[in-house]
């Protein structure tokens, strides 16, 4: 009976969400948009939608001038080093967890989740104390580490709500047959948990890249991340919209294509299992 | 089922993400609690340090700048939560509805989440708030009204936005998730019986979403506490935007008053830890499911 009012109804959703969704993605549209624009043709009244003059200048210019690579680069390795490295400690115990599960399971999950939740700004001059007494300010070595430690109790407990999935049965097998620990782990576990896996790292990596409070506050020329690149625009001088928005535009673009094959695990990674 | 050796295996196996954890949660814990107790101005070699006692905490709360920031941590908290839940919820039911491309859709409403806090912050102050060049300038002059200086004369209004446009797909997003987990038998059968929409999303639907909504509150308002980004970006701490966590920060590293940013830090901590509580307990109760 519903069935009649369908293509109506469809019509009425199509159009309505299709609006919403451009009006949202609006500013990273504009943001693209006024990346290819010349800067006075950024600022021009009326705003010039599409029929401008295309240029990839500013690209040209935002990389000359500031040495855009270097900062790019320094989001890989310290958005991509501590991903790795929280990975290799958190499968081990993640394995732990769901697959020998003890009576403090439980509480060690959720005392974990309990250090997430440490106001980053309540530990500042302490971690930037030690940093100095460490010679890791300013460095990407410094970065990787905290930003490891910042993400850990989420990969931990990605990894072991996505293990928890896997019956544990198939690795009784394994051990019947006379697969030692380590062989289990290496041989059984971790092909059959490679989707869940990719998809903690997938996560942990844009969390890290788009990390905004350790990264501008322990870092100056030297270990400077994309964050503190775009931040460096603050403070302009003259026209300077389209370079912004250049640089802005290749800040985020990498993000933005992973963020979309990371939907999903968006959900569970964030609400630690709670919703799936 | 696990032998004795698999047991002590998992230990070893626990320890060092375990150990790390214990290691990054005390060491600094300690040191700030520390550092709460005394006078301890680095850059300030003419006041001699030492332990003052509660001092700090009491400089800290009665300091003419402290309510004004928990005010404005409320305002932004309680506006941002508020906008992107009740939109999120919205956006969430139109999403689940039939249409074509929601795929798509679904892409575009999300990909505010992915943009870095400071990209966001930036484009925003300059490309659409700016009171000369930006487009919402553009908008209203347009409509022959004067354009509004956004970040000085609205300022927690237009940071609130900011933070909302942040946070919005990810409630839409968690929301989404719960509803599409309904199941839709009770609500095709509620649908027979001649419920109305509205009665169907008040007696149905939302009820259904509670635990989801109730998550989404608590994971928020721990990363809304700690919005820094868009403010350092936007307007510094100027014109009333200075939070609690912002104050913290100048006190601690613009000021270098470590003591009494410190206290601050031990405040913060403690009303963090007062939320993560309830998020805890609803987060464990999963798992014992």
């Amino acid at each position: 009976m519903s069935r009649a009012v369908t293509t109506r109804r469809k019509t009425i959703n199509t159009v309505l969400a299709w609006s919403i969704g451009i009006l949202i993605f609006f500013p990273i549209l504009w943001t693209i948009l006024t990346s290819f624009k010349t800067e006075a043709q950024a600022i021009n009244d009326p705003p010039l939608f599409l029929f401008f003059d295309w240029t990839l200048e500013n690209y040209a210019v935002v990389q000359e001038r500031s040495d855009y690579m270097r900062f790019l680069w320094n989001s890989v390795i310290i958005a991509g080093g501590s991903t790795l490295i929280g990975v290799m400690i958190a499968i081990p115990a993640a394995w732990s967890m769901a697959f020998v599960p003890s009576k403090r399971t439980k509480d060690i999950l959720l005392w974990m989740l309990s250090t997430k939740m440490l106001p980053a700004v309540g530990v500042l001059y302490p971690i930037y104390l030690i940093f100095i007494e460490l010679g890791l300010l300013d460095t990407r070595t410094g970065l990787v580490v905290v930003i490891m430690l910042i993400n850990l109790p989420i990969i931990v407990w990605m990894l072991y709500t996505y293990f928890k999935e896997i019956p544990g049965e198939i690795l009784e097998a394994a051990r019947m047959d006379g697969a030692s620990l380590r062989e289990e782990i290496i041989y059984v576990l971790t092909p059959m948990a490679v989707p869940g896996i990719a998809s903690t790292i997938l996560l942990n990596f844009i969390l890290a890249w788009n990390e905004a409070f350790w990264t501008l506050n322990l870092t100056a020329a030297q270990a400077a991340p994309l964050t503190a690149f775009i931040a460096s625009y603050s403070s302009p001088e003259g026209l300077f919209y389209a370079k912004l928005s250049a640089a802005s535009t290749m800040a985020i673009a990498p993000i933005l294509i992973l963020g979309w094959f990371s939907q999903k695990q968006l959900v569970r990674g964030l609400t630690f299992g709670a919703v799936k | 089922m696990a032998t004795q050796h698999s047991r002590s295996a998992a230990r070893l196996m626990m320890a060092p993400a375990v150990i790390l954890l214990l290691g990054w949660m005390l060491v600094p814990l300690v040191m700030t609690l520390w550092f709460s107790f005394r006078r301890f101005l680095p850059n300030r070699p003419d006041i001699v340090p030492g332990w003052v006692g509660f001092d700090n905490y009491v400089r800290f709360v009665t300091s003419s700048a402290f309510w004004p920031s928990v005010q404005t941590t409320l305002i932004i908290v309680g506006g941002a939560l508020l906008i992107t839940i009740v939109l999120g919820v919205l956006l969430a039911l139109l999403l689940d509805q039939p249409m074509w491309g929601q795929g798509v859709v679904r892409i575009l409403v999300i990909a505010p989440f992915f943009v870095m806090p400071t990209v966001s912050a930036l484009v925003w102050k300059n490309i659409f708030m700016d009171p000369v060049n930006g487009l919402f300038a553009h908008l209203w002059r347009a409509f022959g009204a004067e354009p509004v200086v956004w970040l000085s004369d609205a300022p927690i209004f237009s940071i609130i936005l900011i933070v909302s446009w942040q946070w919005l797909p990810f409630a839409t997003l968690i929301l989404l998730t719960a509803i599409q987990s309904l199941d839709s038998e009770q609500l095709e059968a509620s649908e027979m019986d001649g419920a109305p929409p509205l009665a169907r999303f008040f007696y149905i639907i939302l009820p259904h979403l509670s635990r989801a909504i109730t998550i989404v509150i608590l994971i928020q308002t721990i990363f809304l506490l700690s919005v820094f980004a868009e403010i350092f970006v936007t307007t510094g701490g100027a014109f009333g935007t200075r939070t609690l966590t912002y104050l913290i920060f100048q006190r601690v590293l613009e000021s270098q008053n470590v003591g009494l940013g410190s206290a601050g830090g031990v405040y913060a901590i403690i009303l963090a830890n007062i939320i993560a509580i309830f998020l805890m307990r609803i987060v464990g109760k999963n798992l014992d499911a």
